[in-house]
């Protein structure tokens, strides 16, 4: 029961894999200099801006920072909206 | 002639950066080399009693930079390894006493004579930092498996190459074996996958480190320590040649010398 109660709140995982999660999300704002807030608030903008030239789905939209070795870019997907549900909204 | 001058740094302070210079130096000069090292922690002197030179200090850094004295008196011979020595920090003074072009000079007038000029780094991303790696060839970053000294690491890397002396080769001190095979203390590849640099060594935990910084004796000399062979391997590949990483598997303890024994030259 204890080991149950333990995966459910996420505390059986070992330490160091913990470390290594939020090593990860903490270098990529440091080298990027932007806060997860600061990133929130520019996927809306973008959207916002997006939204003014053509339909999209905010839902559908993904932005996120990748990485590649010690390189990062900001990495957005953004699908127009299929033509039939365009009409039909 | 021309030494490669190899500055070793980290973000985070007492993660190993004086006793790695102090044991590279001195697994260089054991082979043979020419090396000097310099001591560019100034107010926080430390290279000197690790290396077991803190009595023969007349003069230092800041004197030789501030024209007190010629270079060579600031160069203090080991007692052991002929061709191995130190230029001391000095103690009462700031970081500001020195300026990166004073180390680019200092390095560019001890290069001619020697093989390698090691250069400690005081820790952080101020003028001492700069001063240090300024004259640098290769830059070598000390890190624990441990988040905030990987975090600072990743600063300090971040800096280097922005300095155009990247890219830094990273050290990772302290690994305590089983530790990492129970899942609490992150491994080199977690700390590699991380930072995204070359690894050119992995340093164990190592009770011997501690007892030869007592000596003021570098564990390097020290045929039978883990540390000491980690090191040693490290300067060889300073030197170009490739060298298997050793095996993180055990901590030294009764099974891992028995090991060796049965397999000597193994587990290296
Ligand atoms: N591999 C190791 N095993 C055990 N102790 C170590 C090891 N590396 C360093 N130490 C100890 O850690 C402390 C800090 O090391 P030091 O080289 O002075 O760090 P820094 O120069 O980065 O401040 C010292 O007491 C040293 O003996
Ligand atoms: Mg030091």
């Amino acid at each position: 029961m204890n080991r149950f109660l333990d995966r459910l709140f996420g505390r059986d995982q070992r330490s160091a894999q913990l470390a290594k999660e939020r090593m990860k999300l903490v270098l990529i704002h440091d080298r990027t200099d932007l806060s997860p807030q600061a990133l929130e608030k520019l996927k809306d903008e973008l959207i916002s801006v997006i939204s003014r030239y053509i339909e999209i789905d905010p839902k559908a939209v993904t932005i996120d920072i990748a990485q590649e070795g010690r390189e990062q870019r900001l990495v957005a997907d953004i699908p127009f909206k299929p033509a039939a549900r365009r009409r039909a909204g | 002639m021309t030494a490669k001058v190899v500055t070793v740094t980290s973000g985070k302070g007492g993660v190993g950066k004086t006793t790695a210079t102090a044991n590279l130096a001195t697994a260089l000069a054991a082979n043979g080399a020419k090396v000097v090292c310099v001591d560019a922690d100034i107010g926080l002197r430390n290279l000197d009693v690790v290396l077991g030179l803190e009595n023969r200090i007349v003069y230092d850094l800041v004197d030789v930079v501030e024209g007190r004295c010629r270079l060579r008196q600031a160069m203090i011979r080991d007692k052991r390894l002929p061709e191995l020595y130190l230029i001391p920090a000095a103690q009462t003074r700031d970081k500001n006493a020195v300026s990166p072009s004073d180390m680019v000079r200092l390095c560019d007038e001890l290069r001619g004579e020697h093989d390698w000029i090691l250069i400690d780094s005081p820790a952080g991303i101020e003028r001492g930092f700069r001063n240090a790696i300024a004259p640098a060839d290769i830059v070598l970053v000390v890190t624990n498996p441990e988040v905030s000294a990987v975090r600072d690491a990743d600063r300090i890397i971040g800096l280097i190459e922005a300095e155009e002396k990247g890219p830094a080769r990273l050290i990772i001190n302290r690994i305590k074996p089983s530790m990492v095979k129970r899942g609490e203390m992150l491994s080199a590849d977690d700390v590699l996958e991380l930072l995204a640099v070359d690894l050119v060594g992995m340093i164990p935990e190592d009770e011997n480190v501690v007892v030869s910084t007592n000596r003021g004796m570098p564990v390097a000399l020290d045929e039978r320590s883990k540390a000491g062979q980690a090191f040693r391997n490290i300067a060889r590949r300073l030197n170009g040649e490739q060298v298997p990483f050793m095996s993180m598997n055990d901590d030294g303890g009764f099974l891992g010398r028995l090991a060796r024994l049965v397999r000597p030259g193994g587990n290296r």
